[in-house]
């Protein structure tokens, strides 16, 4: 600025005579152009600035990623190995004790594949809402010390579990494999389904860490939710066949059940990998519904977050 | 520490008359704080039994609050800061001064008044954005990446931090876990991490005091130099000395409150009285 900037100090105890006299903190502040201190900017400017963040979004969610099994000894094996051990859980459990296999396209020998693409999906969302919730709250300290769009944290989240997810489907090539699903050209369409599904979770973790941020004791309540949601959605049986055959429910509740955002990533994801799960065996505008889940959830969650942007930290 | 005392005065006095010719100049107001109030909510602070019955209990009977406990940190401060002022803020353990900080870094969401900054001030720290699970080497360039610099200026300034850090010295202790290293390594590292970023409106919450005699020496140049470039400084310390060396101006904060507002010898002055009690 000027030579003030060189002069070091200046004289406070008697204020000197200045045309700044009698003007109100307010006024001083817009005569120089000061803003207030840690108030919301306006949403292009809040995703501009998210968007300089993007380094430390992703370093933060690899820095996550390593640190959650370091202290094991099978290191980040743990990454591949926790997922495949819930569907053996889960194989044994629905397969196995409750006959789950019925119904499943392309007949009972595609259920393990059906059920690991199942688990796998639907944990992506799982996790990414989980930590969403403790996104802001679990990391009170971060964000009482440093100056960055909170937004990075949820979005941040939403990484890591995509990376874990991305380990995951190495299993899930190898299973497929296994059972002679070999590799065909609907195998790509996983990048545009895990794209939508990723901006889904992203809003949903966004709509949790800000109602987290206000009340942590979600977070306690959270796994009862999911849990619910996770049986809704036929991660373990086909949703069609057990809703319709086994209890003969209206029409409605049919599709009401299939339509939700969870069913309708594993019903495409399953659709993508499965040989014998035909484009019959998708839910009508199966691909519609998971761009408008992803656009709708997405997009609200991210202005509903940006919304309290500046109380984020009170704790 | 008389001598001390007497170069400080002497130093304060050089100053003053140097100011006469800056008033001259302009003014130029760096951070106002209008009618300043914090306060913090706190679960599960809350007076009486923490049991699961008394939780219970107090749901049924609606009462407001539940488990959640105020604490008024900062009440109604108000002070202009301008641009090449070293400030220093004083006062009892709990007095607010960490939490005033916080506020004018627009960290903590004000309950009434207002904060007015130029750019954005922030605080000299990045503990909280390291994990130690992480090696040193990763540490470095997450913690850089938190504090807003870009991936090429950490690139630029890695070996700097290394090398400042002085954790290398024994051996190649920067790709090992920092849970391993002792506490004074990890200060360190941190205090290097957090001190390679240029700021417009630095300040340092205490800082200074970390890792070993060679060390402090080294941080407290390092204070300076970022001092020089930064516009206006705000300095929380419980070291009378450091604030007189550093400082030419000192808000003294007693229980949430501005009890004085002043040059460093002035303000000092009072406070030794008042603490000697």
């Amino acid at each position: 600025m000027s030579e003030t900037t060189h002069g070091g100090a200046i004289a406070t105890g008697e204020p000197p005579r200045s045309p700044d006299d009698g003007l109100s903190p307010a006024e001083l502040a817009a005569k120089y152009g000061l803003t207030v201190s840690g108030a919301r900017p306006s949403l292009t400017e809040y995703v501009r600035q998210l968007w300089a963040r993007r380094h430390f979004i992703l370093a933060f969610s690899r820095a996550k990623l390593m640190a959650q099994y370091s202290q094991a000894k099978l290191g980040q094996l743990w990454q591949v190995a926790t997922p495949l051990l819930n569907a053996a859980v889960y194989f044994f459990v629905f397969g196995v004790l409750l006959g789950g296999r019925e119904g499943v396209p392309g007949g009972k020998g595609n259920y393990v594949p059906f059920l690991v693409t199942g688990v796998f999906v639907f944990t992506f969302t799982q996790t990414s809402v989980m930590s969403g919730v403790r996104s802001i709250s679990g990391n009170l300290g971060l964000v009482r010390a440093l100056h960055f769009p909170r937004a990075s944290l949820p979005i941040s989240f939403s990484l890591q579990q995509l990376q874990q997810l991305l380990y995951s489907m190495i299993v899930l090539g190898a299973i497929l494999l296994g059972f002679g699903h070999y590799p065909k050209w609907t195998w790509l369409l996983v990048v545009p389904i895990l794209a939508l599904q990723l901006v889904f979770n992203t809003g949903l973790a966004m709509v949790m860490a800000r109602l987290g941020s206000k009340t942590p004791d979600l977070a306690q309540l959270m796994p009862f939710v999911m849990r619910t949601w996770m049986y809704a959605s036929g991660v373990m049986f086909s949703l069609e066949y057990m809703i319709r055959e086994r209890t003969s429910a209206p029409e409605w509740l049919v599709l009401a059940a299939q339509a939700n955002p969870a069913a309708v990533y594993m019903d495409l994801m399953r659709f993508a990998l499965i040989d014998g799960y035909t484009p019959a065996d998708l839910m009508p505008y199966a691909w519609a519904l998971a761009a408008g889940w992803a656009v709708v959830i997405g997009v609200g969650g991210f202005v509903y977050f940006w919304k309290a942007e500046e109380r984020y930290g009170r704790g | 520490m008389a001598v001390a005392e007497k170069s400080a005065a002497a130093a304060s006095a050089d100053k003053d008359t140097e100011d006469a010719e800056a008033v001259s100049a302009e003014r130029r107001p760096t951070v106002i704080a209008d009618g300043l109030h914090i306060v913090y909510r706190v679960n599960g602070g809350a007076r009486g039994r923490g049991s699961a019955t008394a939780a219970l209990n107090r749901i049924i009977r609606r009462k407001p609050g539940g488990n959640v406990r105020e604490v008024h940190a900062v009440k109604g401060v108000s002070f202009t800061a301008y641009r090449g002022e070293a400030i220093g803020l004083i006062g009892s353990n709990g007095s607010g001064k960490s939490t005033l900080l916080r506020a004018i870094a627009g960290l903590l969401p004000a309950e009434r008044g207002r904060v007015y900054t130029d750019g954005q001030p922030s605080l000299l720290g990045v503990n909280a954005a390291l994990m130690n699970d992480l090696t040193g080497e990763r540490n470095v360039i997450l913690g850089g990446l938190a504090m807003g610099m870009s991936k090429t200026q950490i690139q630029e300034r890695y070996q700097g931090i290394v090398d400042f850090s002085g954790i290398n010295d024994k051996g190649d202790f920067i790709s090992l876990p920092m849970r391993t290293y002792s506490s004074g390594m990890a200060a360190r590292l941190r205090f290097s991490i957090a001190a390679a970023k240029d700021h417009d409106v630095l300040m340092i919450d205490e800082a200074l005091a970390t890792g070993d005699k060679k060390f402090q020496k080294r941080s407290e140049a390092r204070i300076r130099e970022l001092r020089k470039e930064a516009g206006t400084v705000f300095l929380v310390s419980h070291n009378n000395k450091s604030i007189r060396d550093t400082c030419d101006r000192v808000l003294w904060l007693e229980s949430g409150e501005l009890r004085m507002d002043g040059p460093t010898e002035d303000v000092m002055k009072a406070y030794e009285e008042f603490t000697r009690k």
